[in-house]
């Protein structure tokens, strides 16, 4: 019966038991042929613009000038790097990047951590309510974030200053980090602080010796999640900072495009290419607890 | 609790765990506490966590809530960048200046069209890639690892990697489109005012569409697996297994990643920043980019509070309806 079905085709009903094995087998040999076609159409749409990207940093003016381009740069060169960091202070604004990004995701996380455990163990009406902000926050636009944010930093004098940036975004990343970790608090049976009180622990120590080396790869999780998103953010960044001394990465890397989008193609790729990198080691170590992050936060039945 | 919650880390089974696990493991003699009132007090958690609550809450209150709240309140006055005067309540003046203001619907039109088509493809590329990944094939470790870059990727390189692979002349796609005799001659695809739109839309999926991917494998892989055998055995194909065992489980992963992505792409503003600015002639001009000028160009703070607002009213609407057919679901 169920190679029947499986074939579709009338005549296979009748057919001799061999031949409707070997027909089966065709079946799944084309059903393999199938995945792999449709894998390779989707390595081919992932991976064409990073190859252009990478290929074009190591491309040399003149090439870059020529009328047919190629996949590859015929003779390699490091060029476009140098030039990069001739344009534009790309050093300054990688520093500044990873104090802005570094900054925020300390702040936001320390904030995030006893509130996130508080609101998983001491469920009430608090713990809904703040809950339901932080999805709420999830829906306000960037553009309604900044202005009130702006008017504060503005009469604090911080705009165009790191610290402001950093400000903004513990605000941005705050219900996100308390999402992300909440889930990561669940996932620690509460019977193990239990057993630790009846044996006397006392709170701090509970949460010191059982909370918090349970929670511990949550928690470098979500610090890994938080800077690269701060390392990777750009809305903020170009309305704060205005002077090149305080523009982080993202913003330099605009100032590469110009005017009128005529652009230096080789430094233009180079620069994005050493911008790329941090998160790209960051998410290398990551990529198994991303999904399950998410997922904790996004889907809890 | 009908739905098969891929995130196994229930609440429920640890809330609901018999305290007397616990007890036997720490109790000389204490016993263990029994109900939830005194497992409460036994974590000090009754009163206690009033201290651990506030210092903790607080901030969320004051760096989330307050500012947040203060945007909505900035929306119903003429706030203005640098200007001295005191600004002045104005009542629905914004809203209603808004309502006729013809090149903020446009934006709006372009948004929707923007939001719900990336969304989509999103979804539907993000699944097909993810029943591929979860096969047991050849190279799918490479799929995985490029599938986390584009994740990872600032999105100001995205674009700025795509406008180098749309480029007239030195771009990578007319040439290949070329060879393939697709084109005639170049194509200027970012300043052409039909093909603009279409062209930023695929790299908001070539972006979001990996994350997408993630999160549902991460679904799949919850899937049991003793069901889909079963299903063979019964006879089912390939569509009736996937329609009948694996779209129900992995529903409401994709059901929760589908409406935060119709939030992320409504509220996107870097890609298309970087790939057109907007233009051609406002054709990709989304409403963030919009509200960013007005707000930033122009210093019109209110009046950027108030589309920012029709804006979270948008996306609000939009949840509900989406999401009202699914908590029906739920609760039967």
């Amino acid at each position: 019966m169920s190679a029947t079905s499986s074939a579709g085709a009338p005549t296979a009903r009748t057919s001799a038991p061999s031949e409707g094995h070997g027909r089966r087998r065709t079946l799944r040999l084309a059903g393999r042929t199938g995945q792999y076609a449709g894998l390779l159409c989707y390595l081919v749409f992932l991976a064409f613009p990073l190859v252009w990207l990478v290929s074009t940093s190591f491309k040399s003016p003149q090439e870059l000038g020529r009328i047919d381009p190629t996949w590859l740069p015929r003779h390699p060169t490091l060029e476009n790097f140098r030039a990069a960091f001739e344009a534009q202070p790309l050093a300054r604004s990688a520093l500044n990047s990873l104090i802005v990004a570094g900054g925020a995701t300390l702040v936001s996380v320390a904030l995030a951590v006893p509130a996130a455990y508080a609101l998983v163990r001491h469920r009430s009406r608090v713990s809904t309510a703040a809950n339901g902000w932080v999805l709420v926050s999830q829906m306000f636009p960037f553009v309604l974030v900044i202005i009130p944010l702006f008017l504060v930093l503005k009469n604090l004098h911080l705009v165009n200053s790191l610290g402001g940036l950093i400000i903004v975004y513990v605000v941005w990343n705050l219900p996100f980090s308390l999402w992300m970790l909440q889930g990561y608090v669940k996932a620690v049976p509460v019977s193990l602080e239990e057993a630790a009180a009846v044996d006397g622990a006392s709170r701090p120590r509970i949460l010191r010796s059982v909370v918090l080396p349970l929670l511990a790869p949550g928690l470098v999780a979500t610090l890994m999640f938080s800077f690269v998103t701060a390392w990777n953010e750009f809305f903020f960044a170009l309305v704060l900072l205005k002077s090149p001394e305080t523009q982080t990465m993202s913003v330099i890397l605009t100032r590469f495009l110009g005017d009128e989008g005529v652009a230096d193609l080789g430094p233009l790729a180079a620069a994005s290419v050493l911008a790329t990198i941090p998160s790209l080691l960051f998410f290398a170590l990551l990529q198994r607890r991303l999904a399950s992050g998410m997922l904790a936060g996004a889907v809890k039945g | 609790m009908s739905t098969a919650s891929p995130a196994s880390l229930g609440d429920e089974t640890t809330g609901a765990l018999p305290a007397a696990r616990s007890g036997g493991r720490g109790g000389r003699g204490t016993p263990p506490p029994r109900t939830p009132a005194a497992r409460k007090r036994l974590l000090g958690l009754d009163h206690g966590a009033w201290f651990l609550l506030l210092p903790a809450l607080l901030p969320i209150l004051v760096l989330s809530v307050g500012p947040l709240l203060y945007a909505i309140s900035l929306s119903f006055t003429d706030a203005q960048f640098g200007r001295t005067v005191e600004t002045d309540f104005i009542g629905a003046t914004n809203f209603a200046d808004l309502r006729l203001d013809s090149l903020f619907w446009d934006s709006f039109r372009i948004g929707l069209v923007w939001a719900v088509a990336v969304t989509a493809l999103q979804l539907v590329l993000a699944l097909g890639l993810a029943l591929l990944l979860n096969q047991n094939l050849r190279f799918r470790w490479l799929a995985r690892t490029l599938a986390l870059v584009p994740w990872a990727m600032p999105e100001v390189v995205v674009g700025i990697m795509w406008r180098l692979v749309y480029h007239q002349d030195a771009g990578i796609l007319n040439k290949t489109l070329r060879q393939l005799g697709l084109i005639g001659e170049n194509v200027d695809w970012l300043t052409n005012l039909s093909l603009a739109l279409p062209a930023v839309i695929l790299v908001g999926v070539w972006a979001g569409m990996p994350q997408t991917t993630v999160v549902l494998l991460a679904g799949l892989q919850n899937v049991p697996h003793e069901l889909t055998e079963a299903a063979q055995l019964d006879g089912a194909g390939v569509w009736r297994r996937f329609t009948s065992v694996t779209w129900p489980a992995l529903k409401p992963v994709a059901v929760a990643m589908t409406a935060l992505n119709f939030i992320w792409n409504f509220n996107s503003f870097g890609l298309v920043y970087v790939l057109t600015q907007g233009g051609p002639g406002g054709q990709t001009r989304l409403p963030m980019l919009f509200a960013y000028e007005e707000a930033f160009t122009y210093g019109q703070f209110g009046y950027a509070a108030a589309m920012g607002v029709v804006m979270i009213a948008v996306v609000a609407v939009f949840l509900t309806v989406f999401l009202r057919k699914r908590l029906k679901e739920d609760a039967i």
